[in-house]
């Protein structure tokens, strides 16, 4: 095989080290469960397709959040299970961890959840996910091209995320 | 963990870039005055502003919630001033109050002394129907819209027409809790 002399211009930019990449993968959707956003840095493992996956994802989070907050022994607000709850209102659930993963979750008033899904040792996400929504809020809710409820197309916030990413502890 | 407080709305608002006031005026007066040219009609002038504040709304909702870590209000009182004061304040540099509570606490006004939009304005008598700041009113009613509440929101005393402030009353009309999104069982 020969090779030419000077750089290869490779079309994609290039993937991140696993050594450095703490970070799995990324959801973000929307209060009516439209995935905006999917990112996967180290997922070698794919279960189910694109679609269905999102809906599991989603689906589980509706029913954790739910369960979580009727579950409260501390509350005396007592609702029914199966009774739709306010984005933000009771307790709120904001991990768990596997033996294999740690999946950390966060949910504005507005009903934008995030959920980031790590290596099981690390620590609490909770300030990592509030940066990755401002991080949302500069790239995405305010460029004037994005239409609010639709997937998110735009590079610029691709890239922040994947350095952000990177640098999760 | 050490629990999130809120900030507040001077804090948030002495943090965030901000630009020039009358850049900003001038700006705004500039798009109503293009408005009536375009649209010539007031009615139809007034509709497009809350439109354009209902646009503004559904995006700054987000921004807001973000920089100022508040958590989810616990029933209208709290929500209106929450609004009045932090997120005026953070916005647009003005705090207003809040006032005219109604029995079911559904219903209340925010009163705004001083509104940078209208610096130097005055209505002529070709638009004596216009609603200058309707945009306000749609950035509270699409704000409100994207967690949970829907409102109404009009003007009851406008200093453009001759009244002595700003008021604009809210009216929750309900609130709407999300629902599972998927009707299919796939």
């Amino acid at each position: 095989m020969q090779f030419f002399g000077g750089s290869e211009i490779s079309p994609s930019p290039p993937a991140p080290t696993a050594s450095g990449n703490n970070a799995h993968m990324i959801y973000v959707f929307n209060r009516n469960g439209v995935c905006l956003l999917y990112r996967e840095w180290n997922r070698p493992l794919h279960t189910l397709n694109q679609q269905q996956d999102h809906k599991l994802m989603f689906g589980l989070l509706f029913s954790l959040k739910s369960l979580t907050a009727k579950m409260d022994p501390t509350s005396a607000e007592k609702g029914n299970l199966g009774v739709p709850q306010l984005p933000g209102q009771g307790c709120s659930f904001h991990s768990f961890r596997t033996n294999t993963y740690k999946l950390s979750f966060m949910e504005s008033p507005s009903g934008i959840k995030i959920i980031l899904v790590t290596h099981p040792r690390t620590g609490d996400l909770r300030e990592s996910l509030k940066y990755i929504y401002n991080l949302y809020v500069e790239y995405v809710v305010k460029n004037p091209i994005y239409t609010p409820g639709t997937p998110i197309r735009c590079e610029l916030f691709n890239t922040t995320l994947d350095q952000y990413a990177r640098s999760i502890a | 963990m050490a629990p999130v407080i809120p900030r507040s709305g001077d804090a948030i608002f002495a943090s965030v870039e901000r630009v020039n006031a009358e850049l900003f005026t001038l700006t705004y007066g500039a798009i109503v005055r293009q408005l009536l040219t375009d649209l010539e009609e007031v009615e139809e002038v007034n509709k497009q502003l809350d439109q354009m504040g209902y646009n503004i709304g559904i995006r700054l909702v987000d921004e807001f919630l973000a920089k100022s870590n508040v958590s989810r209000c616990i029933d209208f009182k709290e929500t209106a001033e929450v609004i009045a004061k932090v997120g005026f304040k953070m916005f647009l540099g003005v705090t207003a109050s809040v006032s005219n509570w109604d029995a079911d606490g559904t219903c209340c006004s925010i009163i705004l002394e001083d509104n940078p939009l209208v610096d130097f304005v005055e209505l002529p008598d070709t638009c004596q129907g216009l609603y200058y700041c309707n945009v306000l009113s749609g950035v509270i009613r699409g704000a409100l819209e994207m967690v949970s509440m829907k409102t109404e929101v009009t003007w009851v005393r406008d200093m453009l027409r001759g009244d002595d402030a700003f008021e604009l009353q809210v009216k929750l009309l309900k609130q709407v809790p999300e629902e599972y999104p998927y009707k299919d069982d796939e």
